[in-house]
């Protein structure tokens, strides 16, 4: 019965991912920035604080600053392990040979997706002793560290669909990579930018054109903007008392995270969706 | 019958590749599917091999549709692409491993089998090398037999035989005969008739996505008996010779080669008809001392049927 949940492509990914050279590089990659960081950390603040200690607070910030690069790296390498996964398969040739096989387009994509999303938490499991520095200075709590390790998740797995999503509907792998890579630069970077736009105008909208004084700010599209901003949302998991703040500034009381859950969800299921619906694109009847 | 094809139709936009194919296969049938580059062949197969919806018509692999269960269809066929690649850094059984768990075999079911296929495409020793490092003739085998391994009924196999050197040829053709004893249904495709002709039971010639020519050897051979070209000479009264043959039905194209003696000329008839011919052409006082027919081979007869394909 193993064989009906086995999925060969998910394995046979793995197998060749771990087999390559490139993973293994990009795996030391990763670490090497994480402890460069680390490291650089250490000094500076040992020597500010010019005692040669280290307090829980300054620990605390090392934890959030450890906790955004990491998020900007997932997000940075995200799109280089999906953004190629069937369109190498299209100009490898090898793509029509899988597709007259029995598999669903489902497995296919869902076996491509998780192959990426493995490799992606090892590398995040394999950052983890840096944050044990983190939990030896203390200022942070173990549930502060599943949270954030929570998000990252969903995180990757949105921005691997996204990823497989392009490269299922362009022919060529280097327009996926730049449409995949684009993606993430307006989800990371845009956004933020969007927020900052959309708060002030309303500010500006609120003290010329509304002459009642103590009105009740109300800016949801600014919220949303700041909501599905992954930065954003480290920053308000991180220190509390910003995410009060943002909420109060935009008028909406839902937390950002809940909004952030809920967007990264639905895009992951549109975009594995379309994903699966086109993965024979030259077949009336798919699946 | 194995394979059913029934007005399939394929349009790209305003072009027809494939213009209502009609075919019906027997089990265990080798069918030859000879046509010029760009005639249609890979769009039939990628059709049958459920990659390609049709624009119109349907076709049946033991019965069922390509049109409304494909996956039915993608447990009875093996499909070999006329261009394809294989994974770097995957050996040859793990290769074959890959495809099997892709069908749903089971592990030991697969171990079992992967030896089995590796020797019937004489691999054995290569199973544990990294397949992108095979040659060319190599790797076709080893994708022949990973169209095996479901132990699929119909075979399809698109130019099988393509950019491979003539050792590696006959390496595949042995393959295929072997396969032919299994039972296999074959459908190969090449745009060299000759190729085909020696291991294929049924042949069918395609031209502009038409089917113009379908049968056995002998009968495709036929096609062109009908339209052998005859060269008579003459001791005298080249005019009259002319005259005399242009009267037949049978006869076409005819030409004069006045320095030569010479009376060429198309002629469809049939053997008994040609007797009658020649008959009449003694009786009418026709000084003929010599006739030949120009020989035309299998190539010939190809050239003869698709002529025009390279002038679109
Ligand atoms: N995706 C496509 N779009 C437009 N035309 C195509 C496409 N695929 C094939 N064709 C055309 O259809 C015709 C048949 O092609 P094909 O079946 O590959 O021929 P063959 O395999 O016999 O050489 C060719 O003229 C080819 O240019
Ligand atoms: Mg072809």
């Amino acid at each position: 019965m193993m064989e009906r949940f086995s999925n060969p492509v998910l394995l046979k990914e793995l197998k060749l991912r771990f087999r390559s050279f490139k993973s293994f590089s990009g795996l030391m990659f990763y670490l090497a920035v994480l402890c460069i960081f680390v490291t650089g950390f250490l000094l500076i603040y040992t020597q500010f604080s010019g005692t040669g200690f280290f307090r829980p607070r300054d620990s605390f910030t090392m934890f959030a600053v450890l906790s955004v690069i990491q998020m900007g790296l997932v997000m940075f390498i995200t799109p280089g392990l999906t953004a190629g996964a069937i369109s190498t398969e299209r100009e490898k040739q090898t793509l029509n040979i899988l597709l007259t096989t029995t598999q669903s387009s489902t497995q296919i994509i869902v076996g491509k997706l998780l192959s990426s999303v493995a490799f992606l938490v090892l590398m995040l499991l394999a950052g983890l002793p840096l944050y044990s520095l983190v939990f030896l200075f203390g200022g942070v709590s173990p549930s502060q560290l599943i949270t954030i390790f929570l998000f990252y998740l969903v995180t990757l797995i949105a921005i691997g669909s996204i990823g497989i999503m392009f490269s299922t509907i362009t022919k060529r792998t280097i327009v996926s990579m730049i449409a995949t890579y684009g993606a993430m630069i307006f989800l990371g970077g845009i956004t933020a930018f969007l927020f900052f736009v959309g708060v002030s105008m309303d500010q500006m909208f609120m003290y010329s054109g509304n002459p009642q004084p103590n009105a009740a700010p109300f800016s949801p599209i600014p919220y949303f903007w700041a909501s599905i901003n992954p930065g954003a949302l480290m920053v308000t998991i991180l220190y509390p008392e910003m995410a009060t703040s943002l909420e109060s500034a935009v008028g909406v009381s839902i937390p950002v995270w809940v909004s952030y859950l809920i967007f990264y969800v639905l895009l992951t299921a549109f975009c594995l969706l379309i994903a699966i619906r086109k993965l024979r694109a030259n077949m009336k009847t798919n699946r | 019958m194995m394979v059913d094809i029934q007005g399939l139709t394929k349009k790209y936009g305003s072009f027809t590749a494939l213009d209502n194919l009609t075919l019906s296969l027997d089990e265990g049938v080798v069918f030859g599917f000879v046509g010029a580059n760009g005639a249609g062949k890979s769009t039939t197969f990628s059709i049958l091999s459920t990659l390609l919806s049709p624009s119109a018509g349907d076709a049946l692999i033991n019965g069922k549709s390509v049109v409304r269960e494909p996956k039915e269809v993608r447990k009875q066929i093996g499909y070999m692409p006329d261009f394809f690649g294989v994974y770097d850094q995957l050996k040859a059984d793990e290769y074959l491993d890959f495809y099997g768990a892709s069908y749903g075999l089971p592990a030991a079911e697969r171990r079992v089998l992967i030896p089995q296929l590796l020797e019937l495409v004489n691999l054995t020793e290569k199973r544990f090398e990294y397949v992108d490092l095979l040659s060319r003739g190599m790797k076709q085998r080893l994708c022949l037999a990973r169209s095996l391994i479901h132990d699929p009924k119909v075979l399809i196999l698109d130019e099988p035989a393509s950019g491979l050197d003539p050792r590696a040829r006959v390496e595949m053709r042995d393959i295929l005969k072997h396969l032919k004893s299994m039972g296999k249904t074959i459908l190969i495709s090449s745009h060299i008739l000759p190729e085909l002709a020696e291991m294929c039971d049924e042949i069918g010639v395609i031209d502009n996505g038409k089917l113009i020519a379908h049968g056995n050897v002998a009968q495709i051979q036929d096609q062109l008996q009908g339209d052998k070209r005859i060269i008579v000479k003459v001791m005298d009264d080249l005019e009259k010779a002319r005259a005399f043959f242009e009267e037949d039905p049978f006869v076409s194209s005819i030409e004069m080669t006045h320095g030569k003696n010479e009376v060429a000329f198309n002629y469809r008839g049939k053997t008994m008809d040609q007797v009658n011919l020649l008959r009449k052409a003694l009786l009418a006082d026709i000084s003929i001392f010599s006739l030949t027919e120009e020989e035309k081979d299998l190539e010939d007869v190809f050239m003869a049927i698709t002529k025009g394909a390279d002038e679109k």
